[in-house]
C-alpha cells in the first residue's frame, strides 16, 4: 500500500499537468490570438478611395494626400517636449492629453496623435521624425472635393469609432470609414481591402523580420469608381435656390428611378470636414439643433402632404369607380362632413378636372368619403385605401440606396381601432385624409416617387442614387418596376388636371413658354409646442411637378419650410428647376432672381424665439454679446503690456 | 569482483533517459536564447554555448561518482550534512542576496547555491539515519529525529526566505511515509494543503461550515477508527482555526509580492501588466503552441522574448510553444518514466540505504517537475524552481546530477550488497 504511494501521486499528477496543457493548446484559442498580438505586427498599406462623377461624367470628389502622425506610447523616448509641440503647433496640454488617451487605448499598439497634417506641416515634422521616438507618420488619403454641394449625398470620411472598432475587424484605431451618404452606403466598393504585411517582432516591438517569410502577405486593392444617378448642373442650381431657405428638393428620372438632384437646405460645403478643422466644424455643424445642416430634409423629413396628395386621393376614388371624369360634386366655400371642412377653390360644381386644377377640398373630401363608405365594414374600406396608398411607395422606406430614410406614415385599420377603441370609423372623422392633412405625412423623396408613379401611369423604379460602379451590376432592385394599384386609363384624366393647374389652375402664374408641364401645389399647416403651449407657425410651402407632359424625363418634389402656401417658394422653384433640366435654360429670368435672392431668415429667427421662449431680440443679444467680449479681451491685453 | 565492471551493471535505462533529456533540455536553450546572428554553438559569450560546458563538465563529473567507492556516501552522510548545515548557516554572513533572497555564495565569477549540495546531503543523511536496523518509524522518537533532519534545512531554508527550496525539502514526507510513519502525517499534510488554498478561495466562516458537514458524514458512515466523538470535536476545531489563521495570515503577515502569486492563481483581480506579466505571457508561449507546435526555433513568442527568464525556470513554454502539445507530451512522459523507473530500482534494491536514498531522488525529482510545470500553466503559485536537465545553469544541472548518479552507483552496486 505504501509502496504504490508515490507513483501514483506521480502518475495522477502528471495526468494533471497533461490534461491542463492539452486545455491550454488545444482547445482555448484564446491564447493563440494573444500571442499573434503580441508577437506579430501587422503595416497597413491603405488604397486609393474610389472617385465619384457624376451622372455625365463630371467629376465630383477625388482625393488628396495627408498625413496623420501616430504615437505608440510605451515607445516614446527622450522627447524635447516643447520643440515637438512647437513644430506641430499643439500646445503641451494637447500633448499631454493625448499620449494620456492613447495609453488608456493601448500602450503597445499605435494610435492616431495628430490627424490630417498638410504637406507643408508633414514636411517640416518628417524632417526631424527620427528624433521622436515613438512617433511615425501614417499617410492616408483624404477627400478632395472638386464641387462645393452635395455634402448630404457624398457624406463624408472621418476615423471609425470605438463601436465600429469592437464590431468590424477589418477597421484598425485611427483607420478612416464613409459616414452618411454614398461615401457610408457604398464604403466598401469605394474603400477597396487595404494590404497588409506581417512583421515579426520581440518584446520591446523592435521588428526582427517577416513573418514566415511573408506568406500571409496580402496587396491593397484599389478601391472602386462610382458614378451618381445626380446631375450636377441641377444638384447646384437647387442648392443656390434652396439659400436661405430650409427644406428639400428630390427629382428623380420617371422612367429609371434615378435620382438626378437631392438638395436639403441650409447645407455646407463638403470641404469643411477634410483637414484639422474637420472636428471643429463638425461640431459647431453637429450642435446647430436648429438649422440642422448635417440633418437630410430631402430623406428624412416628414410632413403633412397637403393637397398633393390630392392626386391620389383622386385616382383612388376612379380605381374605385366611386367616382367618374363626370362625377359632380358641388362646393360652397366648403362642404359639410359631419365637420365643416373649408375651400378656397372660389367654385361651386367641380368635376375632376377642376377639382384638381383649383385643389377643391370639397370635391376630394367627397371623393375620399365615398372611397371610404363604399364597403360595409369601415377598416376593410380603411385598409382598402392605405394598400392603394402605399402601392406609391408611400408610408414605407423606399429602400434607396442611402443610408438613411423616412417610413413616412399612411394609417390603416390597426391604428385606428387603437385611436378609436375598435368604433366603427365615419369618414368624418378622418376625412382631413383626403386633403393630405390628417394622419398621413411623407417625405419629400416620397412625393417625388408619388409623381414619378403618376409621370410614368402607374409603375416607379426604386429610387437610387447609384448610376454605376466600374465593373459591378446595378442591384437588380433598383431595375425592378413596382406596379401602383392603379389602372393605367385612369391616369391621363389626372395628368390633364395637373397639366391645367398651370395653364389656368393654382400655379397658373408659373407657366413657362414652351414646356408643358404637370404640377400640383400644396400647403401644409403646422404646429409646434413649447412649453405646453401651441404655437402656429407659418404653413409649409409644397409642389410637386413632372415634365414634359409627354414623355416625362422629371419627376420632382420641393417643400420649402415655412414658405406660406405652395405657390410662393415651392412652386417656382420647382418650376425653375424642371425648366433648367428639361430646356437647360430659363426663360423667367425675374422668378430666377427672386428665388434666388429670397431669404426666410426672418421667419426661422421668430420660430427660434418661439423655441426659446425669447423676449429679446436675439440679434441684439448677440451684439451686446460680442460688444462685452471685446471688452474683456481689451481688458486681458492691457493686463498683459502692464 | 569490488568494482572491476561498473559499466556492466549500471542501469542504462536511467542514463539514456537522462541523457535524452539533457540534450532536449539544451536544445530548447538554444532556441530560446538565440541571438539575431548565429554563432558556434559552443559560444561561451552565449547562454546555450556556456550551457553546452556545463553539459561537458558533467562527464568528468559523473565518471568521479561511478568510480568511486559506493561505501563513501553511506559513511561520509554524517559529515555531508554537517558541512551542509554550516553553508547554510554561513550564509546569513557571507551570503549573497539576490532578489531579496540571501541563498548564494559568490566566489568570483562563479556562484554557489548550497541548498543544492544540503538536498543531496539531506537525502544521504535520511538513507543513513531510517537505514539503522533499530529505527522504526512507529516509535515517536524516531518519527521525531527523521522529521528534524529534514526540519533543520526547511527551517534555515525559510530563513533565507526560499520557499520553493523548502518545498522541496517537505516533499520527503512521501519518503518517511514510504519508510512506515503513520499515515496521519501524511492525511494531515495533505488536508492542511487543500485548507489553505480553499480557505482563500472561500469565505472562512462558508468553509468552517463546509467542514462541519464532512465530518459529521465521516463520523455516522466511519466503522474502522475510533469513533470518539471528543477526538472529532478537537479535530473541527483545529481545522477551523487553521482556516482562520490561513485567512489572518494572507491578509495581514504575507508580503505584497507573495500574495500576488497567490492571486494571480486564484485569478483574483489581477493586473496582467504587472504581476499577472509572467505566468499571462507563459500560458500564452504554451498555448499558442496548438497540437504540433510552431516548430522548432520557429517560436514567435521565444524568439520576440515576451516570456520573462524563459531560459531559467521558465524553459518549458519553449517546448509547449514550439513543439506543441505531442513535444509537452514527450517531455512529460520523459520524465515520468525516469521518476517510475528510479522508484522501480529503488525497491529493488538490498539495502534499506540504496533504497531510501534512491526514493528522496525520485521525490525530488518529480517536485521539482511538478512544481515547475505546474506553476507555468496556472496550477501552482509561482515558485521560482528550476525544471530538472532543462533549466539553464551549472550548478542546478550539476546538483542534479550528481543526485541521481549517486542512486546509479549505489544501484550497480548493490550485487556486492551481501
Amino acid at each position: 500500500m505504501r509502496k504504490a504511494v508515490l507513483p501514483a501521486v506521480i502518475i495522477i499528477t502528471s495526468l494533471l499537468l497533461i490534461v491542463r496543457i492539452f486545455y491550454l493548446q488545444v482547445i482555448d484559442e484564446n491564447l493563440k490570438l494573444q500571442s499573434e498580438n503580441n508577437a506579430i505586427k501587422k503595416v497597413f498599406d491603405f488604397p486609393e478611395r474610389g472617385y465619384i462623377y457624376d451622372r455625365n461624367g463630371k467629376l465630383l470628389v477625388a482625393n488628396q494626400p495627408s498625413y496623420d502622425i501616430m504615437v505608440v506610447p510605451r515607445e516614446i523616448k527622450n522627447i524635447d517636449t516643447t520643440e515637438f509641440c512647437n513644430l506641430l503647433h499643439i500646445t503641451k496640454e494637447y500633448f499631454i492629453k493625448k499620449i494620456e488617451k492613447a495609453n488608456v487605448y493601448s500602450p503597445r499598439l499605435p494610435s492616431v496623435f495628430l490627424s490630417q497634417l498638410n504637406k507643408a506641416e508633414y514636411a517640416a515634422f518628417q524632417e526631424k521624425e527620427r528624433k521622436f521616438e515613438g512617433f511615425y507618420t501614417q499617410k492616408r488619403s483624404l477627400r478632395d472635393y472638386q464641387v462645393n454641394v452635395g455634402a448630404n449625398v457624398f457624406g463624408f470620411i472621418t476615423q471609425v469609432n470605438e463601436a465600429i472598432l469592437k464590431k468590424n475587424k477589418y477597421y484598425n484605431s485611427g483607420d478612416l470609414i464613409g459616414k452618411q451618404g454614398v461615401e457610408q452606403q457604398y464604403e466598401e466598393t469605394l474603400r477597396g481591402i487595404k494590404g497588409v504585411k506581417y512583421l515579426l517582432r520581440d518584446k520591446h516591438n523592435k521588428i526582427i523580420g517577416p513573418y514566415k517569410n511573408g506568406q500571409f502577405d496580402t496587396i491593397a486593392q484599389q478601391g472602386k469608381d462610382l458614378t451618381l444617378t445626380i446631375d450636377y448642373e441641377l444638384q447646384k442650381y437647387g442648392t443656390e435656390l434652396m439659400i436661405n431657405k430650409r427644406g428639400g428638393i428630390v427629382a428623380l428620372e420617371p422612367k429609371t428611378g434615378e435620382i438626378l438632384a437631392l438638395v436639403t437646405a441650409p447645407t455646407y460645403d463638403p470641404a469643411l470636414l477634410v483637414g484639422r478643422q474637420r472636428s471643429k466644424n463638425y461640431t459647431a455643424l453637429y450642435h446647430d439643433s436648429i438649422a440642422k445642416p448635417l440633418y437630410d430634409r430631402g430623406l428624412q423629413a416628414t410632413y403633412p402632404p397637403g393637397s398633393p396628395f390630392k392626386i391620389i386621393t383622386g385616382l383612388i376614388g376612379l380605381q374605385e369607380e366611386v367616382i367618374d371624369e363626370q362625377s359632380t360634386f358641388y362646393c360652397n366655400h366648403g362642404a359639410n362632413f359631419g365637420r365643416f371642412m373649408k375651400c378656397h377653390c372660389g367654385l361651386h360644381t367641380l368635376q375632376l378636372n377642376n377639382g384638381v386644377y383649383k385643389s377643391c377640398n370639397s370635391y376630394f373630401g367627397n371623393t375620399y368619403k365615398r372611397t371610404i363608405e363604399k364597403y360595409k365594414d369601415s377598416y376593410y374600406s380603411v385598409d382598402n385605401w392605405a394598400n392603394h396608398v402605399k402601392s406609391f411607395g408611400l408610408g414605407q422606406f423606399l429602400g434607396t440606396d442611402m443610408p438613411i430614410g423616412s417610413k413616412g406614415l399612411v394609417p390603416d385599420s390597426k391604428m385606428y381601432k387603437r385611436m378609436y377603441n375598435g368604433a366603427k370609423i365615419r369618414s368624418s372623422y378622418i376625412i382631413s385624409n383626403s386633403i393630405g392633412q390628417g394622419e398621413v405625412s411623407t417625405s419629400t423623396l416620397q412625393l417625388a416617387n408619388m409623381m414619378a408613379v403618376v409621370a410614368n401611369k402607374g409603375y416607379y423604379y426604386t429610387p437610387h442614387i447609384v448610376k454605376k460602379i466600374k465593373g459591378e451590376v446595378l442591384d437588380k432592385k433598383f431595375t425592378t418596376k413596382h406596379y401602383s394599384t392603379i389602372d393605367k386609363q385612369y391616369f391621363p384624366p389626372m395628368i390633364q388636371g395637373l397639366a391645367d393647374v398651370y395653364n389656368v389652375g393654382t400655379a397658373w402664374n408659373l407657366k413657362v413658354e414652351g414646356l408643358e408641364l404637370c404640377g400640383k401645389t400644396g400647403t401644409a399647416e403646422n404646429k409646434i409646442r413649447v412649453a405646453g403651449k401651441t404655437y402656429q407657425l407659418k404653413d409649409h410651402s409644397i409642389f410637386v411637378a413632372f415634365a414634359p407632359k409627354e414623355n416625362p424625363t422629371i419627376a420632382i418634389a420641393v417643400v420649402v419650410e415655412n414658405g406660406y402656401w405652395g405657390n410662393r417658394w415651392a412652386g417656382p422653384i420647382a418650376t425653375l428647376m424642371a425648366e433648367k433640366y428639361v430646356t437647360g435654360k430659363i426663360t423667367r429670368k425675374d422668378l430666377e432672381t427672386t428665388m434666388l435672392n429670397g431669404s426666410l431668415l426672418e421667419e426661422y429667427k421668430r420660430i427660434e424665439n418661439i423655441i426659446f421662449q425669447r423676449k429679446v431680440d436675439p440679434t441684439k443679444l448677440q451684439d451686446s454679446l460680442n460688444k462685452i467680449k471685446v471688452e474683456i479681451s481689451d481688458a486681458k491685453k492691457e493686463e498683459e503690456e502692464n | 569482483m569490488k568494482n572491476q565492471s561498473v559499466g556492466n551493471r549500471i542501469d542504462y535505462i536511467s542514463i539514456l533517459l537522462y541523457i535524452v533529456l539533457v540534450i532536449m533540455g539544451w536544445m530548447t536553450i538554444y532556441s530560446a536564447s538565440l541571438p539575431l546572428e548565429e554563432t558556434s554553438i559552443f559560444d561561451i559569450s552565449q547562454i546555450y554555448g556556456r550551457q553546452m560546458l556545463f553539459i561537458g563538465l558533467t562527464i568528468p563529473l559523473i565518471l568521479v561518482i561511478l568510480f568511486s567507492d559506493a561505501k563513501i556516501f553511506e559513511r561520509l552522510s554524517f559529515v555531508f550534512y554537517g558541512v551542509g548545515i554550516l553553508l547554510l548557516l554561513g550564509l546569513f554572513v557571507f551570503g549573497v542576496t539576490k532578489k531579496g533572497q540571501t541563498n548564494w555564495y559568490q566566489f568570483g565569477g562563479f556562484g554557489f547555491q548550497p541548498s543544492e549540495f544540503v538536498k543531496t546531503a539531506t537525502a544521504l543523511l535520511l538513507a543513513k539515519y531510517l537505514s539503522y536496523s533499530q529505527i522504526n518509524l512507529k516509535y515517536t522518537k524516531h518519527q521525531i529525529i527523521g522529521l528534524a533532519i529534514v526540519g533543520l534545512p526547511v527551517l534555515l531554508i525559510l530563513m533565507q526566505p526560499d520557499a520553493g527550496s523548502a518545498m522541496i525539502f517537505i516533499s520527503l514526507i512521501f519518503v518517511l511515509n514510504r519508510e512506515g510513519l503513520p499515515s496521519w502525517y501524511f492525511f494531515s499534510g495533505i488536508i492542511a494543503i487543500a485548507l489553505f488554498f480553499l480557505s482563500l478561495v472561500i469565505e472562512p466562516f462558508y468553509l468552517i461550515g463546509i467542514v462541519f458537514v464532512v465530518m459529521v458524514i465521516h463520523y455516522i458512515f466511519n466503522r474502522k477508527i475510533s469513533r470518539n466523538p471528543i477526538v472529532y470535536g478537537l479535530l473541527y476545531l483545529i481545522m477551523a482555526g487553521f482556516a482562520f489563521s490561513v485567512s489572518y495570515v494572507y491578509d495581514k503577515v504575507l508580503e505584497p509580492h507573495q500574495k500576488d502569486r497567490i492571486n494571480v492563481l486564484i485569478g483574483d483581480d489581477v493586473d496582467m501588466k504587472r504581476e499577472g506579466y509572467n505566468l499571462n505571457q507563459s500560458m500564452i508561449a504554451i498555448g499558442s503552441g496548438g497540437l504540433l507546435g510552431k516548430g522548432y526555433l520557429e517560436g514567435t513568442q521565444t524568439k520576440g522574448g515576451f516570456v520573462p527568464e524563459q531560459h531559467t525556470d521558465y524553459i518549458f513554454t519553449t517546448v509547449g510553444e514550439e513543439w506543441g502539445f505531442v513535444g509537452s507530451i514527450t517531455v512529460i512522459l520523459l520524465f515520468v518514466a525516469l521518476f517510475l523507473r528510479i522508484i522501480y530500482l529503488a525497491e529493488n534494491q538490498k539495502t534499506k540505504f540504496s533504497r531510501v536514498y534512491g526514493y528522496c531522488v525520485a521525490t525530488y525529482l518529480f517536485t521539482h517537475f511538478f512544481v515547475n510545470i505546474a506553476m507555468l500553466i496556472k496550477l501552482f503559485p509561482t515558485i521560482g524552481v528550476p525544471l530538472p536537465f532543462f533549466s539553464y545553469g551549472g550548478s542546478s544541472l550539476w546538483a542534479f546530477t550528481i543526485l541521481l548518479f549517486i542512486f546509479i552507483k549505489l544501484d550497480a552496486n548493490k550485487v556486492n550488497e551481501w
